[in-house]
């Protein structure tokens, strides 16, 4: 892992990127929360092997269309979407699309680190459990020692893996559930705020990791910091009052932006 | 440095001059509340206190019983004297055993059986049960018959409280139940160590009795435990299942609206609602027998299911929401983020609850009359549709009797409630602490 290799594989995923597919495509999607409107027939799409951050003052619809990329909004009692979502080339609002599996392949990691109140093993193990993914005790170990590995935790964590998830530090726990949604092998990870309820060391490591993680994974994040969106995205999208106002790629976007809305929330005139 | 402290120093004085007043008054608040609140707390524990205190040094002799240990000679001129017991198997079962504990007393006191008013008032000193006690040796062993077995009869209820000091001794003998002579019988049998107080098991095993010294809770315990058992069996299954399913699935309605004020209300009914249900239902319209445990627990359901259904929706709503969106985001169905995920953390909840509608059921004894669990039952019962009694009904019955050795009984069978009433709270905690520290 030196620097060059390192640049290089950037350079790879970069090239990648500009012809990339499109992983999901969200057209004209709007959602309403009974009566009230949240999102207004946005179009954005998210590119494979991509991180794309989703920016904007609170209360304008980030979240809220990112949990239309794995449906969690089903969850909310009267929340109603329409539009149409793919995932490669499937409607995911399609009747015939098991939300269980559609949640196997799009990952979630939320802003408050919530493991589950089990052990380390078994916050792993769940999903992979769930989803059948593993034969054996072996295979679920290899799995358990994979996604930690990959989450940047199994050096701190390899020696208490039997030991209650709630105990680790927050940064720990947020990584945990970093390792949680990647054990299911997810093609998409969608992030709600990672990094607000972390300190600025784990803020850090979760960044780098994110960064990692891009290489094998299509990754949306939300954000409410300007510098993490300039850190760790390459394309960032631009809300606000429920509308998308602008996507670009992320250098353009904090250097010279089309939309005077968007040059106004960086320089942080409003938000 | 001088210029600097002076007027630093003015302006602090000033300001912490006004703000001393209000902290001093909310210290003073603080103090008063803490006050009335040890205040509060030391009523309740006092009136605790004296409630246990009363029942305890009530009911505390009633585990032991006056008993007789004298050797009896089982003649087999009073038992048998046509020698026909092995034709006539009722023959042991309806012999004179009374007169045999009689006579044996008449030897140890060296009274003359043929003194019929002396031999009278020492069979008095024994008491009915020693038919039963004596029967059942002997029917166990015939070939006792015509030997000399040491043997501990109880004593009479009356001796049992004269013993224990339960009666005044300055009242005349014409207006006691308990005369000189046999004050002077029982101090002569306890000098010599014949006599004397020993644990006693009766209380525990022996059914419905009208001698109170062999009465005991034995049939009850077995219709509490009964009907414990069909209210757990019944009402945790259904409650958890109907909480689940209100909490987790059901829509947000007007019906389901309806469906939970109803619920709360239920949980408000008093019991002896429940009674005149289970009497219209169970009893007069299924057919189903009075006075057995089976139809005490389905009431005793009706009545602990709504606490059950309250506990453990208020359970379900404590599990943090992040908890089901994490299990939910992974990929479970509804079901599996349910039963792995928030069924396990609010088990320490639903536990507790089941176990107070429990014993709340364990102490109820209103609805138990109305359906005939009030009733003098001696045999066990075999099977939950047997009659029989509970542990609440048996100590009201006792209460009503007149005769001293029952008020014992009555102390002493309310212990008894008082300590499974323990025992299940203590079960409930180690439950808590168990499933709590699986994580
Ligand atoms: N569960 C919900 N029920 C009703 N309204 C909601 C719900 N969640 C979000 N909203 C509303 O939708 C709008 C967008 O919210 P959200 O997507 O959470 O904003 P952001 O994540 O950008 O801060 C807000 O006006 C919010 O009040
Ligand atoms: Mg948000």
């Amino acid at each position: 892992m030196n620097m060059m290799s390192e640049s290089a594989v950037e350079k790879a995923l970069d090239q990648k990127m500009s012809d990339a597919s499109h992983k999901m495509i969200g057209k004209d999607v709007s959602v309403y929360y009974g009566e009230k409107r949240a999102l207004f027939d946005v179009n954005l799409n998210v590119r494979e092997n991509t991180v794309t951050a989703l920016i904007g003052p609170s209360g304008c619809g980030k979240s809220t269309f990112l949990r239309c990329l794995n449906r969690m909004n089903d969850t909310i009692e009267n929340c109603r979407v329409t539009g149409k979502i793919t995932l490669d080339a499937d409607d995911i609002y399609d009747q015939n699309i098991d939300v269980v599996e559609l949640r196997a392949r799009v990952g979630m990691v939320f802003q408050k680190p919530n493991p589950f109140p089990k052990t380390i093993y078994e916050n792993i193990s769940y999903g992979p459990r769930i989803h059948g993914l593993s034969k054996n005790k072996a295979d679920m170990d290899q799995i358990v020692e994979a996604s930690l590995q990959r989450a940047g935790l199994w050096g701190e964590v390899k020696d208490r893996l039997h030991e209650s998830g709630t105990g680790l530090s927050g940064g720990q726990q947020q990584r945990l559930c970093i390792a949680r949604a990647i054990a299911v092998s997810p093609e998409v990870i969608l992030m709600d705020e990672p990094c607000s309820a972390l300190d600025p060391i784990a803020t850090a490591k979760v960044e780098e990791l994110i960064h990692e993680l891009r290489a094998n994974y299509t990754i949306v994040i939300v954000t409410h910091s300007m510098q993490q969106a300039a850190r760790v995205s390459q394309r960032t999208a631009m809300f606000h009052l429920g509308q998308l106002v602008e996507e670009n790629d992320t250098d353009k976007m904090f250097t010279n932006p089309d939309d005077q809305r968007t040059q106004d929330y960086i320089m942080g005139r409003f938000g | 440095m001088t210029d600097v402290v002076s007027p630093a120093a003015g302006i602090p004085r000033a300001k912490s001059v006004r703000r001393d007043i209000g902290i001093k008054r909310r210290y003073a608040a603080e103090r008063r509340f803490r006050a009335y609140g040890i205040a509060a707390l030391s009523f309740g524990i006092i009136f605790l206190m004296l409630l246990l205190w009363s029942v305890v040094s009530k009911g505390y002799t009633a585990f032991q019983q006056t008993m007789i240990t004298m050797p009896v000679e089982f003649s087999q001129q009073i038992i048998d004297p046509q020698n026909e017991r092995a034709t006539n198997p009722q023959k042991l079962m309806t012999a004179n055993y009374p007169v045999v504990a009689r006579n044996a007393l008449a030897k140890l006191l060296n009274v003359s059986v043929d003194d019929r008013v002396a031999s009278r008032a020492i069979g008095q000193m024994l008491s009915d049960g020693v038919r039963v006690q004596l029967r059942d040796l002997v029917v166990a062993n015939p070939a006792i018959i015509g030997t000399t077995q040491t043997v501990r009869l109880l004593a009479s209820g009356d001796i049992d409280s004269a013993y224990k000091g339960q009666i005044d001794l300055d009242v005349g003998q014409e207006n006691r139940k308990i005369n000189d002579q046999q004050l002077g019988w029982m101090k002569q049998l306890s000098d010599s160590g014949a006599l004397a107080k020993h644990f006693n098991s009766g209380i525990f095993v022996n059914g419905a009795s009208s001698r109170p010294e062999a009465a005991g809770v034995g049939v009850a315990l077995i219709g509490s435990f009964y009907m414990m058992l069909i209210v757990l069996v019944l009402s945790l299954p259904i409650g958890v299942a109907a909480s689940i399913y209100l909490e987790e699935f059901a829509p947000k309605n007007k019906f389901t609206d309806l469906i939970e004020v109803n619920i709360n209300n239920l949980a408000a009914v008093p019991s002896i609602v429940y009674g005149l249900l289970g009497l219209a239902v169970f009893v007069n319209f299924m057919g189903l027998p009075r006075s057995a445990s089976f139809v005490g627990g389905l009431v005793l359901t009706l009545m602990t299911l709504p606490t059950i259904i309250i506990a453990t929706r208020a359970a379900l709503k404590a599990v943090p929401p992040s908890i089901r969106a994490a299990a939910l985001g992974l990929g479970a169905s509804k079901m599996q983020t349910i039963f792995h995920h928030v069924l396990p953390l609010a088990m320490p909840g639903i536990l507790t609850g089941t176990i107070i509608g429990l014993a709340h059921a364990l102490g109820e004894t209103a609805p138990l009359l109305l359906i005939g669990m009030v009733a003098f039952v001696a045999n066990y019962p075999t099977t939950p549709l047997d009659p029989s009694t509970a542990l609440p009904v048996q100590i009201y019955m006792w209460a009503n009797e007149a005769e001293r050795a029952f008020v014992e009984r009555t102390s002493g069978a309310i212990i008894i409630l008082l300590l499974f009433l323990i025992l299940m709270n203590v079960g409930a905690i180690l439950l808590r602490r168990r499933f709590e520290r699986r994580w």
